[in-house]
């Protein structure tokens, strides 16, 4: 299949006044057409930056220092403003994570929605606008929208919320939908009314989709392919069912292993993954998960490790699986020996 | 939302009582009296100037009087200019002070608000780093100060624009900077910071991420935002700037009420000392009262039940 977006050795730094923070320090991947990718990692792993950067949506003090986003033909990273402004909205949209502060609190939610189909659809008249506000608000199942649409954000609740943000970001037809965390504001009931509008929306529509998350369960509910980030880098890339059965690196094994378990008693306690994620202002040499690695050892300090590519769609980052890793100690061995 | 307007006027009233009487209180503990001079008036002369006024009786009924007075709309005498009433000098003052504050007002919000708009839009740059610190200087500089400077250079030295008066377009300039400056100066600089923390809100990265141009981000999504401290302020400063100010007004020899506010103090004038306190009192609390109903204009949040 022809990938709809890719990324390549994407490099994105904070230039703040206490250094150099270097929060995407060289991520590839690419999005295949109709498909929902999951990009997991903790606060600080860098999935939101790789997202923002894709549709040059940071703050000034940050900058993409090298790599390329390839999207229907154009590099990304080198349009000027002017042309980001067109796949912004009109061909790659995003909903954010906190929908209480991401719409705007003095305009009509008709008006905020209207206002994206407006300006990538010139000449449409206010009634044909309206019309369609109503339609969009309709297919994200929000109640009465003839009426609705001159409610004020506050007058929402956060569900409705973020159905007003996915409603926007579906409104120009978008090739490609990146969600940042749009359930991780939201309790669990409307978080998983949420979940399955989207996937609903995406079975429909035959969208593309980057869902960020950190929550591993709402990957496996909603995702064909996952990404494991950490401290900037891309861990471990596999498809869902891979990645849960056979996971490839320790990283992603400590975060299978703190998902609380539907027949969890309360006497088990989840495991947590020691330690805490590197300073990204001066990133560790090594592997940067050497630290909290139940199974480190001396290279994984010195040397990055190169990535394994364990099947066509399957490759980790890490020391333990290169051929020549001895196998005390090490659960990739093992498991290859069984 | 009828209910809350007489609410408030309600208590704008009980506000406007209280001040009547702790300033009728603070005024009469002062030393003194308006008929106390270096002469040495006779002492029959004085108690009778004393109970001509009604000040020879207990304080406690000169208050109420001087309420009563006030219920007719009467200001009540001067003690210090004979034939004229408080209300004289609010008459005649008023309307000068008004003028000039009222064109002040216009001066400060025209320059105030597109001054802090581009210092935040060009955060850290030249234009910012400019604005701001002639902002910072208008905040810190007193006003006779810069009343003084732009006299001696303008008046003096260059002979461009006239000392003293308001009878030109040009006699205004002079006091309409000295007036304003402090109040543009604290307002260019509250339209930066608020623009400044508007921009880096979420809804703000939402606008962009629609794929707006720069400028409706700014003009369509923050601006409006950004306003809404600044409207707050904006009560007082148009009350302060509306009602004349004591030094602008003596240096540039205004005949406002601003003069009221000392001389009146200075002479123990009794009557005009209430007579202009409760008339800026009055204006304040109107003007912030007009703010909170102009609140509902900018901000659907802002419900009055």
């Amino acid at each position: 299949m022809e990938p709809i977006l890719e990324v390549k050795d994407l490099h994105t730094n904070f230039y703040t006044s206490n250094g150099v923070v270097q929060a995407v320090r060289g991520v590839s991947f690419s999005l295949e057409k109709g498909e929902i990718l999951g990009i997991v990692g903790e606060s600080g792993s860098g999935k939101s930056v790789t997202c923002m950067s894709i549709l040059q949506l940071l703050s000034n003090t940050a900058r993409v220092t090298q790599g390329e986003v390839h999207f229907q033909g154009k590099n990304l990273v080198t349009l000027n403003k002017k042309e980001i402004r067109q796949i912004r909205g009109g061909k790659i949209s995003m909903v954010f994570q906190d929908p209480m502060s991401s719409l705007n609190p003095l305009m009509r939610i008709g008006e905020q929605i209207g206002e994206m189909i407006r300006e990538h659809n010139r000449g449409m008249s206010k009634k044909e606008v309206e019309a369609e506000v109503v339609r969009l608000m309709g297919l994200v199942r929000i109640p009465e929208p003839e009426k609705r649409l001159r409610s004020f954000p506050h007058e929402f609740s956060g569900g409705m919320r973020q159905r007003v943000m996915i409603a926007m970001a579906l409104a120009c037809q978008p090739d490609v939908l990146i969600a940042d965390e749009p359930t991780t504001a939201l309790d669990v009931t409307i978080q998983d009314q949420i979940l399955k509008l989207m996937r609903s929306l995406q079975k429909e529509f035959q969208r593309s989709v980057i869902f960020i998350t950190h929550d591993l369960g709402v990957v496996a509910e909603l995702c064909s392919r996952v990404i494991v980030m950490y401290g900037g880098l891309i861990m471990e890339e596999a498809l869902i069912d891979d990645l849960f059965e056979h996971p490839a690196h320790p990283y992603t094994m400590g975060l299978l292993r703190s998902i609380p378990g539907a027949s969890q008693d309360r006497s088990q306690r989840l495991v947590p993954i020691p330690g805490s994620p590197p300073d990204m202002l001066n990133p560790p040499k090594g592997c940067p998960f050497v630290h909290r690695c139940p199974y480190a050892r001396n290279i994984c300090a010195q040397e990055l490790p190169p990535y394994t590519q364990l099947d066509a769609t399957h490759r980790s980052m890490c020391w333990l699986l290169s051929p020549d890793a001895p196998a005390d100690n090490n659960p990739f061995k093992e498991v290859r020996e069984n | 939302m009828a209910k809350y307007i007489l609410k408030r006027i309600i208590l704008m009233m009980v506000t406007l009582l209280a001040i009547t009487l702790l300033t009728f209180i603070i005024m009469h503990a002062v030393p003194g009296g308006p008929f106390t001079s270096d002469r040495n008036l006779p002492e029959a002369v004085e108690a009778q100037l004393n109970a001509k006024y009604n000040l020879d009786q207990p304080l406690m009924v000169q208050y109420v009087d001087y309420l009563k007075g006030l219920l007719r709309g009467d200001f009540g005498p001067s003690f210090k200019y004979q034939g004229k009433s408080v209300n004289d000098f609010i008459r005649d003052g008023f309307p000068v002070s008004a003028r000039l504050g009222g064109v002040t007002v216009l001066f400060v919000l025209l320059a105030a608000l597109p001054l802090g708009i581009v210092a935040a839009l060009c955060n850290g740059r030249w234009q910012d780093i400019l604005t701001m610190t002639i902002a910072t200087i208008g905040v810190t500089v007193p006003s006779f100060v810069v009343a003084t400077l732009l006299m001696y250079i303008f008046s003096y030295k260059l002979g461009w624009t006239p000392t003293i008066g308001l009878d030109s377009w040009s006699s205004y300039i002079l006091p309409v900077i000295a007036l304003g400056g402090y109040s543009l100066s604290f307002i260019a600089r509250l339209m930066r910071s608020s623009l400044l923390e508007v921009m880096g809100q979420d809804y703000i990265r939402t606008a962009r991420a629609k794929g707006l141009s720069e400028t409706k981000v700014v003009f369509r999504h923050a601006l409006r935002n950004a306003l809404i401290p600044v409207v707050t302020i904006l009560g007082s400063t148009i009350a302060n700037l509306l009602t004349g100010s004591f030094v602008v007004e003596k240096i540039f020899a205004i005949p406002g009420l601003g003069v009221h506010f000392v001389d009146s103090i200075n002479n123990r004038d009794y009557t005009a000392i209430m007579g202009v306190t409760i008339f800026y009192a009055a204006f304040l609390v109107a003007m912030i009262f007009l703010v909170d109903l102009f609140y509902i204009l900018i901000d659907p949040r802002i419900k009055y039940e």
